[in-house]
């Protein structure tokens, strides 16, 4: 009976769109019909229509007159429509590239991170990013190129630059014919779990992102090497579906070599009106991978500073919420965002601490709030908070005598940006950062953004 | 209980085939033009109201679900969409109303633009490649759009073709009279000069044989300041202008500082359907239009 229902759901989905199209042979056939109608009414309305023809035939000289819109047809406008771009290059992929830099003034702090959770691995020595090093810095230049590959598929890549390194930071095609509200997308992608995500550094409205992510997931978010697939509801309201698996060679996880995937992620998005100067989405995200040996270092009684390696499963669940006004639903003038996202990440499994092996049991969760208030064209203001938990962490008899740290990291930012164009900002950015016990950490960052080359278009 | 349950997916399944079909268009001008060709067969909506801001919206969740359920997505194109419309078509899912699909009509290509750039580059701010994209404010624009509406519509529901050609001729019959009577009441504006708050009313102005004296705003997309307000209000004295021109969703204190200080009027037109109440569809755009143009011409002292 369930697999008649799902049947019958399947059909359904796929009979759905009942549009029907048509040869262009007929259109010709139609335009006759229509001079056929068009006599026909001419016969039956003589009188007055002969009176409206000289007013149209005097309309029709004046246009025909009128260079800057000759009367035309549809086929035929389409052939002598200016083309922006001629040759070969026509087909250039759209191009943009990102700069950013910084200026930032912080405490000088011996191995930073975040109290009570344990670091992810940076990506190469030595690339600390914005986080762990001070005074002038310039951030990856981002380069993006993406474009249409054919009439079913759309690449993007962007490739992150910075000093002798280019990371592949996405590197994607995604379907744009199945229809049926599917999206398919594989290659490397940002996943599709929580609300910030899949935004990119430029794309923050603070200098660095939430506690959150970073103890979630290091530096960049989380990225997939895998499939994902997506499906849009067929309903009045806003409700997609997503799914992947990947290699789940990033943290949380390690690398495995394994034929199978290593990380599954599972969200759905649900969001609507509120009126005209509301909107909103809500969203629930799920995400499992394995870790195998997953190296950290730790302060150790018994070895002092001691390498662990994890190995098991850690599963992470996000909620996130996204509030957006602006007066009449036009943002360009005054508009105001409201975000949060909370997680809960519980790993279990086993610590190998040089000979030494203890269970690894954690509970950890964290939370976000941020509000941004663009007040005129060009300034906006936003304040946000950041609160993590490093909740519950078993290591059993814990032989090797690790020192656990209990404690709740928080941070306030307050910023104010000022943006010329939607190409160029700069942004102003006051942080107390208590994400380390012992430690108040007041920053100040004096950020800039700036974007060449093609017009983003920018997610919700 | 099952039956049940298969007879309510059933009933799911056809509903849509008997439905209309559903038109998604980004302003409100293609939403009151698929009216006019659509009649009962089609439903029509815009993304954008005339209190938006074409330029700057936001892809919203609610506009990904009507993308996903459209037939037929009615664009201006000439980059006037690009922050939005692309993420919208992308995340729907919807096959139908991609570019190069009978469900996507880009009407820009359809007429001649003005003002296309020689060279383009962001130093002068936000243009438009393609040239000023706000091409439906001249009338004589409108009819070849009304045609390839109404030839799109035939093809992605022939049932109804009949119904849209006859809805075309009578729309094009009393556009027809319409120009006609317009031109004639806009006579009194030929040669009247006036600023514009963006680059919103060159093919208004060019319709009607107006002047256009500039843009408060330095270069399109950017903010106008003090200083450049300053030198448009001395510019008077050489070269005055009779009118500054705005959009309900274009914001009005730069035109209203101008205004004070030039003693001029500051005039709020339609700019598009739903733009004023009397902008009910667009026969009413192009009636409010040259009414508020015709009003503050002869008020003027």
């Amino acid at each position: 009976m369930q697999s008649k229902i799902l049947v019958a759901a399947l059909a359904c989905a796929f009979a759905w769109p009942a549009s029907a199209t048509a040869d262009n042979t007929q259109l010709a056939a139609e335009l006759a019909a229509l001079q056929e109608q068009i006599a026909q009414m001419r016969t039956a309305y003589e009188g007055r229509i002969a009176a409206l023809e000289e007013k149209l035939a005097a309309a029709d000289k004046r246009r025909a007159d009128d260079a800057t819109t000759p009367a035309q047809t549809a086929s035929q406008a389409r052939s002598q429509a200016p083309v922006a771009h001629g040759g070969a290059s026509a087909f250039n992929p759209e191009i943009s590239l990102i700069l950013q830099g910084a200026y930032k003034r912080a405490k000088e702090v011996e191995e930073r991170h975040i109290g009570g959770f344990v670091g992810a691995a940076h990506h190469h020595d030595g690339d600390e990013h914005g986080d762990d090093k001070r005074g002038f810095l310039l951030d990856h230049s981002e380069l993006v190129l993406a474009a249409n590959i054919d009439p079913h598929f759309r690449g993007q890549t962007t490739v992150a630059l910075l000093d002798g390194e280019a990371e592949l930071e996405e590197a994607w095609f995604q379907t744009t014919s199945l229809g049926h509200g599917v999206g398919i997308r594989a290659g490397r992608f940002f996943s599709g779990i929580g609300y910030l995500n899949e935004q990119h550094a430029h794309q923050w409205d603070f200098y660095e992102q939430p506690l959150m992510y970073k103890a979630l997931f290091g530096e960049h978010g989380y990225s997939q090497d895998g499939v994902q697939l997506k499906w849009v509801a067929p309903l009045a309201t806003f409700l997609e579906f997503g799914a992947e698996i990947g290699r789940g060679q990033n943290f949380p996880g390690t690398e495995r070599n394994l034929n199978g995937a290593n990380s599954r992620a599972l969200f759905a998005h649900v969001g609507g009106d509120i009126g005209t100067s509301s909107s909103w989405r809500a969203g629930l995200s799920w995400l499992q991978t394995r870790a195998e040996e997953r190296e950290n270092h730790f302060e150790s009684e018994v070895f002092g500073e001691a390498h662990g390696a994890f190995s098991g499963r850690s599963r992470v669940w996000i909620a996130d919420f996204v509030y957006k006004w602006a007066p009449d639903g036009n943002p360009a003038r005054r508009n105001f965002k409201l975000q949060a996202e909370y997680f809960h990440r519980k790993e279990n499994g086993h610590l190998a601490v040089e000979d030494e092996e203890s269970p690894w049991r954690t509970r950890q969760s964290g939370y976000y709030l941020a509000g941004v208030y663009q007040f005129t064209p060009n300034w906006r203001a936003g304040l946000r908070y950041d609160r993590l938990d490093s909740g519950r962490q078993f290591l059993g008899d814990n032989p090797a005598g690790i020192e656990i740290e209990h404690y709740q990291p928080r941070r306030v930012s307050a910023m104010v940006d000022y943006s010329w164009s939607e190409f160029s900002r700069l942004r102003l950015q006051l942080s107390r950062d208590r994400a380390m016990p012992g430690v108040i950490d007041n920053q100040v960052m004096l950020q800039y953004v700036m974007s060449l080359g093609s017009h983003g278009a920018h997610k919700f | 209980m099952m039956k049940r349950i298969l007879a309510f997916f059933l009933l799911v399944c056809t509903l849509p085939a008997a439905a209309t079909v559903k038109v998604l268009a980004t302003l409100p001008e293609w939403e009151a033009l698929a009216r006019e060709i659509g009649g009962e067969r089609v439903e029509a909506t815009s993304a954008t109201s005339a209190r938006q801001d074409p330029h700057r919206i936001e892809a919203r969740p609610s506009l990904i679900a009507r993308a996903r359920a459209a037939d037929l997505v009615v664009a201006t194109g000439a980059e006037l969409e690009i922050g939005w419309l692309p993420v919208l078509l992308r995340e729907s899912g919807n096959s139908r109303i991609q570019p190069g699909q009978p469900g996507y009509l880009e009407t820009a290509a359809l007429v001649r633009l003005r003002d296309v750039p020689h060279a383009v580059d962001r130093s002068m701010g936000d243009v438009h490649a393609a040239g000023d994209p706000h091409f439906h404010l001249d009338p004589r624009n409108i009819a070849p759009v009304a045609v390839a509406l109404a030839e799109r519509l035939a093809r992605i529901d022939p049932a109804g073709a009949e119904t849209y050609r006859a809805n075309l001729a009578r729309f094009q019959a009393r556009w027809q009279a319409a120009l006609t009577r317009w031109e004639a009441e806009g006579a009194a504006l030929k040669g009247v000069a006036f600023l514009q708050a963006h680059r919103s009313f060159g093919y208004l102005a060019d319709w009607l044989g107006m002047e256009n004296r500039g843009e408060l705003e330095p270069k399109p997309g950017v903010e106008p300041g003090g200083a450049h307000l300053s030198r448009i209000v001395a510019n008077q004295q050489s070269a005055p202008a009779a009118l500054i021109l705005h959009a309900a969703y274009q914001d009005e204190a730069a035109g209203r500082w101008v205004a004070d200080r030039a003693g001029i009027p500051l005039v709020l037109l339609p700019y598009t359907v739903g733009g004023t109440p009397q902008a009910g569809d667009l026969f009413g755009l192009f009636d409010d239009t040259l009414a508020r143009l015709n009003r503050a011409v002869r008020g003027r002292p």
